[in-house]
């Protein structure tokens, strides 16, 4: 590990989640966010800059600051999709490090389960050139990632349901998971076609949920009474934002992403104890550790055969049972932070890892479009 | 309506092309400063930055770069399921989203398509392609 300790995690906390029938995205904020600063043990007071990341206003961070009664000195709204919180965390360990300010909040809030917005924005732009052929996004852009794979490198259906069925088994041990029934191979392979050849358990849930993660400077960190979580290396990109317009259907920005986080952690793959990979689809995991280098090109079906990333596996992925079966409303990536810090603190009982120490969080947002990486460290 | 989608986006930049599928042409575009084609439209060449660009008659010939059968579509389209949505790389080089009709057994990466332009609704023709 080259990087200095800078800038930790200090505090982490989900709202509620699964179903949340009428609270609204603010309250769901606000309520992880107090949560948060209880388990930093720190108070709002102490907050001086804000992240946020949504599609409820036009000015996100405007509303939900004023809703929350803070006036920030450095405010970051950069919205890329559910990878968003990644970089939110990259430049809030860069703010740190340039004296900008001492304590960042990082919130989600949605209610894509009980309250579904549809788009704010009056003009598709770009997008006019997909819209008139009604393939369904996200879920659409995905299966034609998947489908190219599959001709490319043979990578099969049960592959692809491996993935599922692992996470599941992790679900199982999350109390606060909204899928916990064992799942086999059999049961992705034969559940419903959405977009060939993703089947639905092959796709994410649909839940309402938020999410907060407070971020603080070395000597904030070092006085609080939890482990800081250190942040040691971060890279983000984005490749396209149509999926007709993505170089390479087999090849994400992780490549680029994944490689800067690494290089600035100075850690090499094999020193990553648990990773948590953004897995909207069950391809998106794929294509993601392929990208990331933990295996080659086309390796990546055969990477994650036999449980290897369930529990007792030599590799735990997604311990809290991930998008696929844990809680996803959408813009997903602040729940993989979260479990992170909680993997590398010690904090989860049946589901935890033993002797975690270096966790990679990976996020993906829009079709494959956006990926942000962060490296973490336990203390 | 599919055609009220895209209405709002309609404007000086991708109206030549929206009229052209009417008159039975697809048109992509050309820059004169790197010699590449580019799709979709743009006022400023996305490889080399140039504004020296132009329409270009596409030969509407290519192939299947990958497609997917959807089974579950939403709004206008809910109704057409199962049908196939493909990314058709064509032979100037660009890429583009597109149904692809025909026989769905036919359908391959790879296998050699061409355009049919199709009037889905009275104002609107979309650029479909078929296995050759």
């Amino acid at each position: 590990m080259k990087s200095d300790k800078i800038a930790a995690i200090v505090g982490v906390a989900e709202s509620d989640i699964g179903k949340t029938p009428g609270k609204n995205v603010l309250q769901l904020q606000a309520q992880a966010a107090k949560l948060a600063l209880e388990d930093a043990g720190l108070t709002k007071n102490d907050i001086d800059a804000v992240f946020t990341a949504g599609n409820w206003a036009w000015a996100p961070n405007l509303m939900l600051a004023e809703y929350l009664g803070i006036q920030p000195k450095y405010t970051d709204s950069t919205n890329i999709g559910g990878s968003s919180f990644e970089a939110h965390v990259g430049h809030a360990a860069a703010g740190i490090e340039a004296g900008l300010f001492e304590v960042a909040l990082i919130t989600y809030g949605s209610t894509n389960r009980t309250n579904p917005s549809n788009s704010i924005f009056k003009s598709p732009l770009t997008a006019q050139y997909e819209i008139p052929y009604g393939l369904p996004t996200p879920v659409g852009a995905y299966a034609l990632a998947a489908m190219r794979h599959m001709h490319q490198y043979g990578t099969t259906s049960e592959q692809l349901a491996e993935i599922a069925v692992a996470t599941r088994k992790w679900a199982v041990l999350n109390e606060k998971a909204y899928m916990k029934e064992e799942i086999c191979i059999e049961d992705v392979l034969n559940s419903r076609k959405i977009a060939e050849p993703l089947h639905l358990l092959d796709c994410c849930l649909v839940s309402d949920g938020g999410g907060a993660v407070i971020i603080a400077s070395k000597n904030v960190a070092n006085r609080l009474n939890k482990k800081p979580v250190w942040i040691i290396g971060h890279g983000e990109s984005h490749s396209h934002n149509t999926i007709t317009n993505m170089p390479d259907l087999t090849i994400t920005s992780a490549k680029e992403s994944g490689k800067r986080a690494l290089e600035m952690a100075g850690i090499s793959h094999e020193e990553i104890d648990v990773a948590e990979i953004y897995d909207s689809f069950t391809i998106t995991v794929l294509l993601t550790l392929e990208s990331l280098g933990f295996c080659k090109p086309g390796e990546g079906g055969a990477f994650v055969s036999g449980g290897r990333t369930a529990p007792g596996g030599d590799f735990p992925m997604n311990t809290n049972g991930g998008g696929l079966s844990y809680c996803h409303p959408g813009m997903y990536g602040i729940f993989l932070l979260i479990e992170a810090a909680r993997q590398l603190r010690g904090e989860c009982s049946s589901r935890q890892v033993e002797n975690a120490k270096i966790a990679l969080v990976h996020g993906t947002g829009g079709v494959l479009s956006s990926t942000s990486t962060v490296i973490l460290g336990g203390d | 309506m599919i055609k009220d989608l895209i209405q709002s986006a309609i404007d000086e930049e991708s109206k030549p092309y929206w009229d052209g599928l009417k008159e039975g042409k697809l048109f992509i575009q050309y820059c004169g400063g790197c010699h590449q084609s580019i799709f979709y439209p743009r006022s400023i060449c996305p490889h080399c930055f140039s504004e020296e660009i132009s329409w270009q008659e596409s030969s509407g010939t290519g192939k299947i770069y990958s497609f997917t059968i959807v089974h579950q579509a939403f709004g206008p389209f809910k109704g057409d399921t199962p049908f196939v949505i493909g990314i058709i790389e064509l032979d100037e080089g660009v890429r583009m989203m597109t149904r692809i009709i025909g026989d769905k057994e036919e359908i391959a990466i790879d296998k050699r398509v061409s355009v049919v332009f199709s009037m889905v609704e009275s104002d609107l023709v979309l650029p479909y392609f078929e296995v050759v």
